[in-house]
């Protein structure tokens, strides 16, 4: 029997591809257009879009930039594109832009916040992109008292007190934890801390500020408003609660009775009650039961509630995080020898918090919107400005305008947040 | 409602014991700025304008009062106040002026614990209607959709006129003035009430105001004034007598250029007014120049209201009852004497 068989030597050539493939219109059939359902979706919202745009577009072109007055800017629009147009009168943004964004920080120090801004960017980078020298991170360490000086200005001195206390007390961590144990030492460091700034730096800051004057004018909290604003509340709630999130998160998943109550009931308190409340304890109720005169600084006073508040939500998604790892990296980790802290910080964390960013960022990103709530305790920031603005019988009846341009700066921002966090998932990603 | 009033009655009672009070004036002078609330934005009442600086009838008032108790009228700290917040900024100290169109009433002066110093704007509830429905009271308004804010007491008015008046309406509730506009200019309602002032702004922002009518009808008493806390008598007369200083110098003709030349004016009120005769200055602790200050830093009654919401405002409120009891109005002072 002779063997039959086939075996091919030569490469069969490469076919054409079907006729649609890589045009226009066979995109439009796969993607669009690839069943009935799908086709009659796609009519409607592309006419929707279209829709939209066709009104959107002549709106925001047909403009004026010029006028004063919105009388004015109608003047304008009328004679300039016809009777019967209505325009966007861009004109109270190019009036009001610096407003909105500084408040009524005076216009001379404007680069206080622009550094301060800047030197954010810088000090955030080490801990952001790994590329950056770990060097810089001293600086980071250092930025948040640097920026506060900056933004409020007033003697270095008050700052420089701060600093070196808090230098000299992590300095002498090791040695005192070593002498006295950790509790002991945490404790003692804490009040030493809370007792200087009381009643040492006020005191020595005058003193020292006396033998040198060294400072910046001061800026008084009611100045600050708009994006300025905005972004002192959204930054330093997101820096500060995420730490403050871990720690809660693992005193959630704590052994000990004490730190496990202590934290559940501080999240589920949090979460129970609405961040509006929050904000009016911080600006009324607080004034009722501190004793007159108090002067407890209202910025100061919604930062440290935005604080807690975004730190009990940070704290749950981090704890969805730590129960998604795997009991077996626990267990290996005891197995190693590594205490609590050194189990946490070299194996369940790094893995915890990379399961758990893109719940981290979405919360940040909510905090950072929600820090528009503030002007309903009379914080002007860009919201509340909006409404002042319109407050001058000039731009009285304005109103797309200034949303439509807090909408694209707010969009900014929290647009690059979640780029960041997409780029953040992908630079981890190391598979299962 | 009850149990509410009892526990903020219970924590002013808590904050008036530890209170320091009756030095407010020499706390003003140490620290040398004049603490004034102001509300966050109200068309001519007040707003910041392109540089940053508050204008408006209310600020007008911290103005003045700072240059009578400072010599400056531009020592002033502004801190925006919501509807919410005033009253007890204004008893925690956090202000020491509370200058943000607040209604005078019974339960705010007394069970709040506030001293009005005056009243320096009459304002009344009122309605807007679209010119094209032909409603020219506000007796015709039965089965109308009404725009409405919710929360305050335009809304209890509201309801209580209708009912009075056996007519039933359709309540469209919404947050804001500025969202109320929206609704009203895009007719979701027929009717949008509010204090007439409000609506005579609303009314001056739209394209065509013609097309808009304010009914005539006044359905409540909003009599509106600056106000500081209780238990500082000095400090509440010094706000009382710099209003009444604003009002008496209109009806003598005294204004922000003229008043410096008229120290020695014929007329003694007018003297003992502006300190070149007698000492009334000293009986609040005050300069002798504190009203001749106050005029030249904002000009009389007259002149504050024609700059900030009069009729060659975009705003053009007429003077109506806020003319002077001269002309027919209810702005009266008593006498400098």
């Amino acid at each position: 029997m002779g063997q039959s068989g086939f075996v091919r030597k030569t490469m069969v050539p490469a076919a054409a591809p079907p006729m649609l493939e890589g045009t226009v219109i066979g995109w439009l059939r796969a993607n669009l257009f690839n069943s009935w359902l799908n086709s009659a979706l796609s009519v409607v919202f592309v006419t929707a879009v279209a829709y939209l745009l066709w009104q959107f577009i002549p709106w925001a072109f047909k403009s004026s930039w010029t006028a004063n007055s919105l009388v004015e800017c109608r003047q304008q629009i009328k004679a300039g594109f016809g009777e019967d147009v209505s325009g966007a009168c861009w004109a109270v943004i190019r009036e009001r832009y610096l407003q909105l964004i500084y408040g009524f920080y005076p216009a001379d120090l404007y680069w206080r916040p622009n550094l301060t801004f800047v030197l954010m960017l810088i000090a955030l980078a080490p801990v952001l992109f790994p590329t950056v020298s770990r060097k810089l991170l001293l600086f980071s360490c250092m930025y948040p008292f640097l920026g506060y000086w900056l933004l409020w200005g007033g003697s270095i001195w008050g700052v420089a007190l701060v600093v070196a206390e808090l230098a000299l007390a992590f300095y002498l961590l090791s040695p005192l934890t070593a002498r006295f144990g950790l509790l002991i030492t945490i404790v003692g460091v804490v009040l030493a801390t809370v007792l200087w700034w009381l009643f040492a730096v006020a005191p020595l800051q005058s003193l020292f500020h006396g033998i040198l004057p060294l400072g910046l004018r001061a800026v008084p909290s009611n100045q600050f408003g708009g994006f300025t604003l905005s972004t002192i509340i959204g930054v330093t709630g997101i820096v500060a609660s995420l730490p403050l999130g871990i720690l809660w998160a693992l005193g959630r998943r704590s052994d000990m009775l004490i730190v496990r109550s202590i934290s559940v009931g501080f999240i589920e308190l949090i979460r129970g009650v609405p961040l509006i409340t929050l904000l009016f304890v911080a600006s009324t109720l607080l004034n009722i039961f501190l004793p007159p005169g108090t002067s407890f600084d209202i910025i100061l006073r919604v930062v440290i509630v935005v604080t807690l508040f975004s730190s009990g939500y940070v704290a749950e998604v981090i704890r969805g995080g730590l129960a998604a790892l795997p009991v077996g990296q626990y267990e290996a980790s005891d197995a190693l020898g590594l205490d609590y802290w050194k189990s946490m910080r070299l194996v369940v964390l790094p893995q915890a918090l990379k399961i758990s960013i893109p719940g981290i960022v979405s919360s940040f990103i909510g905090l950072f919107k929600d820090t528009t709530l503030v002007s309903i305790i009379g914080l002007l920031d860009p919201l509340g400005l909006s409404n002042a603005i319109r407050a001058d019988s000039a731009w009285n009846g304005i109103v797309w305008e200034l949303y439509v341009f807090i909408a694209v700066m707010f969009f900014a921002f929290c647009f690059a947040m979640s780029r960041y966090s997409m780029h953040l998932e992908r630079r981890l990603e190391t598979g299962h | 409602m009850k149990i509410r009033a009892l526990v903020a009655s219970l924590l002013l009672l808590f904050w008036a014991s530890l209170s320091l009070n009756a030095q407010t004036l020499d706390d003003t002078r140490a620290s040398g700025v004049l603490k004034c609330g102001i509300n966050t934005g109200l068309v001519g009442f007040a707003y910041p304008d392109e540089a940053g600086n508050w204008k408006g009838f209310d600020v007008d008032y911290c103005r003045a009062v700072a240059a009578a108790v400072l010599g400056d009228p531009d020592a002033v700290e502004y801190t925006p106040l919501t509807g919410k917040q005033r009253f007890t900024a204004l008893a925690a100290g956090q202000v020491d002026v509370l200058s943000r169109n607040t209604t005078w009433t019974f339960s705010r002066d007394t069970d709040l614990k506030q001293t009005f110093a005056g009243i320096n704007y009459y304002d009344g509830q009122g309605f807007m209607v679209h010119a094209s429905s032909g409603v020219m009271s506000a007796y015709e308004l039965s089965g109308a959709a009404v725009c409405i804010q919710t929360g305050t007491t335009t809304e209890l008015n509201l309801a209580d006129f209708f009912r009075a008046n056996d007519m039933d309406y359709d309540p469209v509730p919404i947050e804001t003035n500025a969202e109320a506009k929206q609704q009203f200019f895009a007719e979701a309602c027929d009717v949008y009430t509010s204090d007439r002032s409000g609506l005579a702004a609303t009314r001056a922002s739209h394209e065509d105001p013609d097309s808009l009518m304010v009914l005539p009808e006044i359905i409540s008493k909003e009599p509106l004034g600056p106000l500081v806390r209780h238990g500082d008598d000095q400090w509440a007369d010094i706000a009382r007598w710099v209003l009444n200083a604003l009002i008496t110098a209109e009806e003598k003709g005294l204004t922000m250029d003229n008043v410096m030349s008229m120290g020695d004016s014929n007329d003694p009120e007018v003297r003992r007014l502006l300190g070149t005769e007698g000492e009334l200055a000293s009986f609040i602790g005050l300069d002798s120049s504190w009203a001749a200050n106050a005029i030249a830093a904002v000009g009389n009654y007259g002149e504050i209201f024609e700059r900030h919401i009069g009729v060659n405002t975009a705003i053009g409120l007429e003077r109506g009852h806020n003319a002077l009891w001269t002309d027919g109005g209810l702005i009266y002072s008593p006498p400098f004497r």
